[in-house]
């Protein structure tokens, strides 16, 4: 991007080296994302739902295997705006297995009496005559895939991405097809729609505030690759209000996207509105995707001023922790809490970032993996718990549920055990190689008061398994209704990655190790 | 460190650094061939134990075949290994199996591996073994029961678990089988749970045992803390490294906690009352292999006795108490399980001696516990044989001349009597002799300590024969007809007489020099010859036998006497154990707890509350800011845009 | 020669702001006061204008749609006017560049043609 931009000054046109080899699992999507598209326009409504789902699956598992056969490859590429480097495949890989697993929530059909998850056509009004007449066609959508596909593409440009523009773009690409996806869920249509409004508004406020921060650090290096950035930070090392203020609004631009306290309000009411499969895959995904970015961006382009913004890290990470930790004491619907169980664990996550060394990185990485698994199996389970008006999601209705269906409320509790961080899971596993990198990196108080804060928060997950297990069950409670073999075989693979991952970690903690060098 | 050498490794365009393995030092060789299939040992039972708790009542007829099997597999595989091991040359026999690394963070490493060398291989041939004959044997005893298949499982969880304490290669994986046998001890205890008496007995001695495992999970802190490890290479390997101090607490914990597992004193108490459960249970946990888990722990950490000698004669002091202890008890009690309890202790006694005398008597403590695995689990089959031809009946004095209906039973326990009473060429004469002279070598009170018990042995051995087999019946009226046992129960009963018999001179002089490369051996070196020990022992055996035999082979009384010498009631009370404890652990343990109750109630809990109220408060209150409203949100935002500039311009000035 | 790159942006940036307050102004100021109903409604390209009060307050999606679509063709004229311009330069790689971009809008378009997105009605 930026010798495109060089070519303004001189005449002469440098043909961009791009390694298509290199680039080929994000090119794969995203040109699979507008095949999805075509299918849409052109295969008859009863046939979309097998091609999509075959161009999906198929596009998600060649990717993953294009990513794993890039393992090891080191080099920037597409004229020095997308780094192909260790942290990248490995949130790649992430991220395509996330993805995988919130896809097989997303095909799931056997729940839902009416059909899918998703409203029959998302721009019918809310209860109105259009509406209930495209509902009785029994119209089912499947214009989620391509949304679905596009959104992936954007993240895995997200964690890539080694230039500011290329970054932003990739976060366009990522979120626009999220707010869509927010605002078509069947059931409770306007909370749906309020949720994607707020998201956009939100999200496009967000990304206002990141490409400003983009263009300050522009002004100040006068390039917007994060190398370059960083060269120029050990060029100039005096003060610079310029980069100041860039590094600020580009954090707060991110801070949005994990949901850092107070950047976070809009992920409780979002979580709650979307389908819940779709808030699955927004939850892990996302916050992957965005800190892969921070921690870039973080790392490379501005390492050198880390004294600068490390303590105002430390500030957002003990609010995100404690906020998160504490709303969630109170909250009475199970993917609200959620929700700020996820705001909590960025303010944990943010830690890695606070520790700028290796171990920071590698632990972010796992945890992530960790975090994501664990989060798409819970929403998972949400979904199963419902009554004649949808998912059941208040907590008092979830109350004894151990009792009627021992298996769901089992893996829903080892998925509660694993946020928490209790050791065996997955979780555990997380927290303690994010803390240990914390204390590795001089942030020694700021690992105790996520001690704390996990003290809260272990609480509060206990509160929900007490409810779940030791509770008696209410009379006129939801029912679980069994799934099709999509939705068991995504709780499947999260509960056992979640376990198998606390049980034998070492193997992914290598890999994450390995791949704990960004390349510039 | 230095942060920017650090960020400069993670921002970097240089290739991957290669990790650097540090390869363990002197670790035993890797499993190959056949011992990589060490896991199944383990893996068997398990599975049974899991599938026939998963599977519930759908297993109730195959399941305790299943279990037999799974258990019969598990012997096979420990005899595959041991003839892998027998073809070895001595110094490579020693294998070990990596499992996995749990986590290997920074200096906090947690590998978790099994260890086979010839002192565990002799445990894992035991616990299979006679593990295999008692379940076979409980096909028989527990015919009846409706809850059979939970009896087999919760055998084969003992199997796993028991497996696992013996192969496993670090304290800490031990750890896991020690608590894990604990479980299953109390399982079986408490399995007739309808049974008020079974139930407390079975909370007894998970209590009792608890206070072993502090000391046990004391020991495994301070290792990691002393030797930044808690495998047995790590720790193992020079204990002297560390300071005597340390080591003999690191002992003093380990006797602790192998006082608690092996009923040794102060914890002998719970094993008398642990023969509330079945009897086989009796057999196979509290006679053959659980109850030796402490003297395996003791020699298994024999480096570090020999480190540590004050540690080491504390061992000896213990074993020298519990074996007149738990001899005396024998002497007094009617209940025919109770008298073999207290003969168990009284024999784990022996071995924890053994194992205190350094490395003249590790060996000895193990093969004597190989052999008392095999007579006292032969008796304990027996007792059960008898109770189950008299109705259940458990009180002596209600038995008598058992010999002429109940033959197998009478032949196939008169082999365990010789043998425990060390009569040659029985099985107890090879092993508790050697532990006599070894003692004598030492220290010549300890010595007669050892030979004092022989002849206490003897008697009470042979007064619990002769009450049992020989003189009048003196049978009540609800078992006038007693009988033999059926061919299922009978059979191991005379695999097991037979090795009371053989196992003796089968294994003297051969687990000198099978042993030695793990534990060491030193010959003793005695004042006499050991013709002329064998010779006093036998005096004092045949003396004790014969005191018990005149006194109890006429009339026996119904019921007890009353009238008796101060030492018989004591003994009757099993020496004021349970007085003891009362006394001295239970009252002023009751008294802490009530003051810390009172304490928890007005102090801890206001605190825990107040902060669980405040912290409730604080949510509810901070929940008021989510809105609902996208307009507050941008707001929040545009404030949290505020705070991150203002910290970083704040930091700048 | 100038004391300040910026000062022309600046210079602009004032003469838009004057140009706006002056217009105004003057429009008040010296434009004839006839009010009709069709003068005070909100300007909608001659049609009538929505949210009408009977028909839900809402526009309907088929505005979004060809504002939609005309900012796409916009963008893409947007990027084809430089590389259009220079050509020669760029050679045969921006051809197929665009080319790539080209087929990618007209995927898109496509899409909002199959799926009824032209039809009025």
């Amino acid at each position: 991007m930026n010798s495109l931009l060089a070519a303004g000054t001189s005449p002469e046109f440098a043909l961009p080296s791009i390694e298509y080899r290199l680039i080929s699992p994000i090119l794969l999507v995203l040109g699979m994302a507008v095949i999805s598209v075509l299918v849409e326009a052109f295969v008859p409504r009863a046939h979309r739902r097998v091609v999509q789902l075959v161009l999906t699956f198929s596009t998600l598992i060649v990717a993953l295997i294009l990513v794993v056969m890039l393992a090891g490859q080191r080099a920037v590429t597409a004229a020095g705006s997308l780094a192909v480097d260790g942290p990248a495949l490995f949130m790649q890989g992430t991220l395509l297995v996330l993805a995988l697993m919130a896809a097989l929530l997303v095909a799931e059909r056997g729940v839902d009496p009416a059909g899918d998850a998703f409203a029959a056509r998302a721009n019918a009004l809310p209860g109105s005559i259009d509406e209930r007449e495209f509902t009785k066609r029994g119209w089912l959508t499947t214009e989620v895939w391509c949304l679905f596909l596009f959104s992936v593409g954007g993240m895995m440009l997200f964690v890539t991405g080694t230039d500011l523009l290329i970054l932003f773009v990739a976060l366009e690409i990522m979120s626009l097809p999220l707010y869509l996806l927010a605002g078509i869920a069947r059931r409770r249509r306007l909370l749906s729609q309020e949720a994607a409004m707020k998201y956009f508004l939100l999200g496009a406020f967000s990304s206002g505030f990141f490409l400003y921060g983009s263009a300050l650090l522009y002004g100040f290096a006068g390039t917007v690759d994060l190398g370059g950035i960083a060269d120029a930070i050990t060029a100039n090392a005096g003060q610079n209000g310029l980069l100041i203020a860039g590094t600020a609004l580009i954090a707060v631009g991110l801070f949005f996207k994990v949901a850092a306290v107070p950047f976070h309000q809009w992920a409780p009411d979002v979580y709650q509105g979307s389908p819940t499969a779709i808030t699955a895959f927004m939850a892990s995904c996302v916050k992957v995707a965005a800190f892969g970015a921070m921690l870039r961006i973080m790392y490379v382009a501005l390492g050198g001023v880390r004294w600068d913004w490390r303590p105002m890290f430390w500030v957002i990470a003990i609010l995100t922790m404690f906020v998160g930790s504490i709303i969630a004491l109170t909250q009475t619907d199970v993917k609200r809490m959620l929700a700020y169980s996820s705001v909590a664990h960025a303010g944990f996550l943010l830690i890695a970032v606070v520790a700028t060394n290796e171990e920071g990185l590698a632990g972010a990485m796992f945890y992530l993996l960790a975090y994501g698994v664990a989060t798409i199996g819970g929403f998972g389970v949400i979904t199963l718990v419902r009554d004649s008006t949808g998912e059941a999601t208040h907590l008092s209705s979830w109350a004894g549920l151990g009792k009627r269906s021992p298996w769901v409320a089992g893996a829903f509790a080892v998925f509660l055990l694993s946020f928490a961080g209790i050791p065996l899971t997955a979780g555990f596993i997380g927290k303690f190689a994010v803390f240990e990198a914390g204390v590795a990196g001089g942030a020694g108080w700021l690992v105790v008061a996520a001690v704390l804060a996990s003290a809260i928060a272990v609480f509060f997950y206990g509160r929900v398994i007490v409810i779940l297990l030791f509770s008696v069950p209410a009379a006129d409670g939801p029912t679980v209704v069994v799934p099709s073999s999509f939705t068991a075989f995504a709780i499947a693979a999260g509960l056992s990655l979640t376990v198998v991952l606390g049980i034998i970690p070492q193997p992914f903690l290598d890999l994450a190790e390995k791949a704990s060098i960004f390349v510039r | 460190m230095n942060i920017s050498s650090t960020l400069a490794s993670v921002v970097a365009s240089g290739q991957i650094e290669a990790s650097n393995i540090d390869p363990s030092v002197n670790a035993p060789a890797v499993a190959t061939g056949a011992f990589s299939f060490m896991w199944l040992l383990i893996a068997l039972p398990l599975l049974g134990a899991a599938i026939l708790l998963i599977f519930g009542k759908r297993t109730d007829k195959w399941g305790p075949y299943l279990a037999i099997a799974m258990s019969c597999g598990a012997f096979i595989v420990g005899a595959v290994m041991y003839l892998t091991m027998l073809g070895l040359p001595a110094n490579d026999r020693p294998v070990n199996l990596h499992i996995w690394d749990w986590v290997i963070v920074g200096d906090f490493q947690a590998p978790i591996g099994m260890q086979l060398d010839q002192l565990s291989i002799i445990f894992v041939l035991l616990i299979t073994f006679v593990g295999s004959l008692i379940h076979i044997y409980s096909l028989g005893y527990m015919k009846h029961d409706p809850e059979k298949r939970k009896f087999f499982a919760y055998l084969n969880l003992f199997v796993a678990a028991m497996l696992l304490l013996v192969t496993a290669d670090s304290y800490l994986l031990l750890y896991v089988g020690w608590e894990g046998v604990g479980l299953a001890s109390y399982l079986l205890i408490g399995f007739w749970q309808y049974k008020p008496s079974a139930a407390v007995a079975a909370k007894k001695a998970f209590v009792v045992n608890r206070v072993g495992d502090v000391g046990l999970s004391i020991a495994i802190m301070l290792m990691f803390v002393t030797f930044g490890s808690v495998t047995f290479s790590g720790v193992l390997e020079d204990p002297a490294a560390a300071n005597e101090s340390t080591l003999t607490w690191i002992g003093l914990a380990l006797l602790l906690a192998a006082c608690g597992k092996s009923a040794q004193f102060p914890l002998q108490s719970w094993l008398l009352d642990a023969m509330e459960g079945p009897t086989p249970v009796s057999a196979l946990i509290h006679a053959a292999t659980m109850v030796t888990a402490g003297v395996y722990l003791i020699v298994r950490s024999a480096p570090i006795f020999d480190a540590a000698p004050d540690a080491r004669t504390a061992v000896m002091v213990i074993g020298a108490i519990t074996l007149i202890f738990g001899a005396i008890i024998g002497c007094a009690k009617d209940d025919i399980k109770k008298a073999l309890a207290g003969s168990t202790m009284s024999q784990i006694g022996y071995m924890i001696l053994a194992a205190g005398l350094g490395p003249v008597g590790y060996v000895f403590a193990i093969f004597h516990l190989v052999t008392h695995g095999f007579f006292k689990a032969n008796m304990f089959l027996g007792a059960g044989s008898i109770m189950h031809g008299m109705n259940d009946q458990l009180d002596m004095r209600r038995f008598g001349a058992l010999r002429k209906v109940m033959v197998i039973t009478f032949i196939t326990f008169s082999c365990g009597w010789l043998a425990i009473m060390g009569v040659p060429p029985f099985a107890g004469f090879y092993s508790k002799d050697k532990i006599i002279e070894a003692a004598f070598g030492v220290n010549v009170i300890v010595g007669a300590v050892a030979l004092l018990g022989a002849g206490i042995t003897a008697f009470y051995m042979t007064r619990l024969w002769t009450m049992t087999f020989t003189g009048k019946s003196r049978w009540t009226d609800d078992n006038k007809h007693p009988h033999e046992s059926s061919a299922v129960m009978w059979i191991p009963m005379a695999i097991l007489a037979f090795l009371s018999v053989v196992a003796g001179f089968m294994l003297a002089g051969a687990i000198e020099t099978w042993l030695a490369p793990v534990t060491g051996f030193e010959e003793t070196e005695l004042a006499v010859s050991s013709l002329v020990m064998e010779c006093a022992s036998l005096a004092l055996v045949v003396l004790g036998a014969t005191i018990a035999y005149l006194q109890y082979r006429r009339d026996v009384p119904l019921v007890a006497p009353q009238h008796v010498s101060p030492l018989t009631v004591a003994a009757r009370q099993d020496l004021y154990g349970d007085a003891f404890n009362e006394e001295v652990f239970m009252r002023p343990g009751q008294w802490l707890t009530r003051s810390m109750v009172f304490f928890d109630n007005r102090g801890i809990d206001a605190l825990v509350n107040g902060i669980a109220a405040s912290l409730g408060g604080l949510s509810g209150r901070m929940r008021r800011i989510q809105t609902g409203f996208a307009r507050s949100y941008a707001l929040s935002m545009l404030a949290g845009a505020v705070i991150v500039v203002a910290t970083l311009i704040l930091v700048r000035m | 020669m100038l004391p300040n790159p910026y000062l022309p942006i600046f210079a602009l940036g004032l003469l838009a702001f004057l140009f706006a307050c002056v217009s105004v102004t003057l429009a008040t100021l010296v434009g004839p006061k006839r009010y009709n109903r069709a003068k005070l409604d909100a300007y909608e390209c001659g049609i009538d204008p929505t949210p009408q009060p009977i028909g839900g307050g809402h526009f309907t999606i088929k505005y979004y749609l060809t504002a939609m679509l005309f900012i796409v063709f916009d963008i893409e004229i947007v990027f084809l006017y430089p590389w259009a311009v220079s050509f020669e330069a760029l050679g045969l790689f921006a051809v197929i560049e665009v080319i790539l971009f080209i087929v990618t809008v007209l995927c898109v378009y496509a899409f909002v043609w199959r799926r009824g997105g032209l039809e009025w009605d």
